[in-house]
């Protein structure tokens, strides 16, 4: 089974108005940046943006927003996004901005079956507002409250993978990963960019990262911006710790 | 003389045991590492998925996909590990993280934290500041005592959106050193030439000694 795309439009074939579409990346590290180009001029609009903190400095699913083709944005930060926080003073979409934890939490449970689960987080504040709390035995054996959250699913997942074979097996790099392959396991119809394209046997079976029963499209991209956010560093005449 | 940045850093770095699992807040926590001994054994932990995280890199090999939750560049250590946020996060709130130091806005006598919003300003976002506050075995603040217009961030109740609540062990600011304790706050010790007024004075709720 070879699920490899020519070309970045057959890639994100079919993908339409109104999708709900969860994008890997923290920050801009980790973007698949090929991917989210070809969707910001597709034509597609009234999307649902499931990603953590949707773009920055202009950049990555900044231009979604820009573009006016997000409806409704699920997120955990938004920090110095000047574009999210642009559509949050004028009102053009919907913004949930939800824990990071219960966000990835969310998606694990979607790919795996279960419905909903209680966490511990956000109990006591605006995040629990209107849902179930529940007393259970914790880690440590003591009663505490714990809020229900119910799982997080997706129409498309588009995700950075380091490399990729023709079956869609994974592997990651570094912190790129993120929720690259949490979010693999909760959508419909995943489309991976590969830096690398490996053949079909190159991965030791040891060393995948995600299984490739999670992905359906492979898009081979070798070269990437890779915008830094913030570039900070040491001399090197201060020494090596 | 109360303590500047550097001295509540270094002071923080006390509170860290060795070899223990430590996650580091946005801004006055980031200091905190220049103040660890070289053999401390400290495994840095960052939500976006490291376990073993060093210092900034040397000019030149900053890696755009080597980052820490506040998307500066950084390094990984030897025996270091990086991993998806779905486990960086069970090992947060499955109690694997033995402390994190966080920033605040306000907390409250009863350990409530808040540091998310303030009501009509601008709104950075939750992140991963909820899962840290609810999950991490030992939660230590670090702020100024008050906020650049005066007012106490130390109260007895918080009138921010919370983060947490009940979750605050001690707090650190320029003034003092305090513990939240079933009875609010307990003084730990004073900044250099500061006085117990002062700390009491600019502090909202009860300071007992």
């Amino acid at each position: 089974m070879n699920k490899v795309k020519h070309d970045v439009s057959e890639a994100i074939a079919g993908l339409s108005d109104g999708a709900s579409i969860m994008v890997g990346g923290f920050g801009l590290c980790g973007n698949a940046e090929a991917l989210i180009e070809a969707v910001a001029t597709c034509g597609a609009k009234e999307l649902t943006l499931i990603s953590n903190n949707a773009g920055n400095m202009g950049k990555g699913l900044a231009t979604w927003l820009k573009a006016g083709i997000v409806r409704r944005i699920i997120c955990t930060y938004v920090g110095n996004n000047e574009d999210l926080h642009a559509m949050m003073r004028d009102g053009t979409g919907e913004v949930n901005i939800i824990p990071q934890g219960t966000f990835v939490e969310r998606m694990r449970a979607a790919g795996a079956g279960i419905p909903a689960f209680f966490t511990p987080t956000g109990v006591g504040t605006v995040v629990a507002d209107g849902k179930e709390v529940r007393e259970f035995r914790g880690r440590d054996g003591d009663l505490r409250e714990y809020v229900l959250e119910e799982a997080l699913y997706a129409d498309y997942a588009l995700i950075r993978a380091h490399s990729a074979d023709p079956y869609g097996n994974l592997r990651f790099y570094r912190t790129a990963r993120n929720f690259c392959p949490i979010m693999a396991t909760a959508a419909k119809t995943t489309i991976v960019e590969c830096d690398h394209l490996v053949e079909l046997g190159d991965f030791d079976p040891d060393d995948v990262h995600l299984p490739g029963a999670f992905v359906q499209r492979v898009l081979h991209v070798p070269t990437h911006e890779d915008h830094f956010e913030y570039k900070t560093s040491r001399p090197r005449a201060e020494g090596a710790s | 003389m109360a303590f500047d940045k550097t001295a509540m850093a270094a002071r923080a770095a006390r509170e860290i045991s060795a070899g223990s699992v430590v996650n580091l807040g946005i801004g006055l926590p980031t200091l905190v590492p220049d103040h660890l001994p070289a053999d401390s054994g400290v495994w840095l932990q960052s939500e976006n998925g490291i376990l073993g995280m060093g210092p900034f890199p040397y000019e030149g090999e900053e890696d755009p996909q080597i980052i820490n939750a506040g998307k500066q560049t950084v390094t990984i250590l030897p025996g270091g590990s990086t991993f998806d946020s779905a486990t960086s996060f069970a090992m947060i709130r499955g109690g694997h993280v033995d402390l994190s130091i966080l920033g605040a806005m306000q907390v409250s006598q009863h350990g409530d934290l808040a540091n998310w919003s303030i009501p009509g300003g601008r709104t950075m976002g939750i992140g991963g500041a909820m899962d840290l506050a609810a999950g991490s075995r030992r939660i230590l603040v670090m702020t100024s005592h008050v906020t650049k217009t005066g007012e106490a961030k130390l109260v007895a109740e918080c009138t921010y959106p919370l983060t947490a609540k009940r979750v605050v062990d001690r707090i650190i600011t320029d003034l003092a050193v305090l513990d939240v304790t079933p009875g609010g706050f307990r003084l730990v010790e004073l900044a250099p030439d500061v006085t117990f007024d002062e700390v009491q004075a600019k502090t909202d709720a009860p300071v007992a000694t």
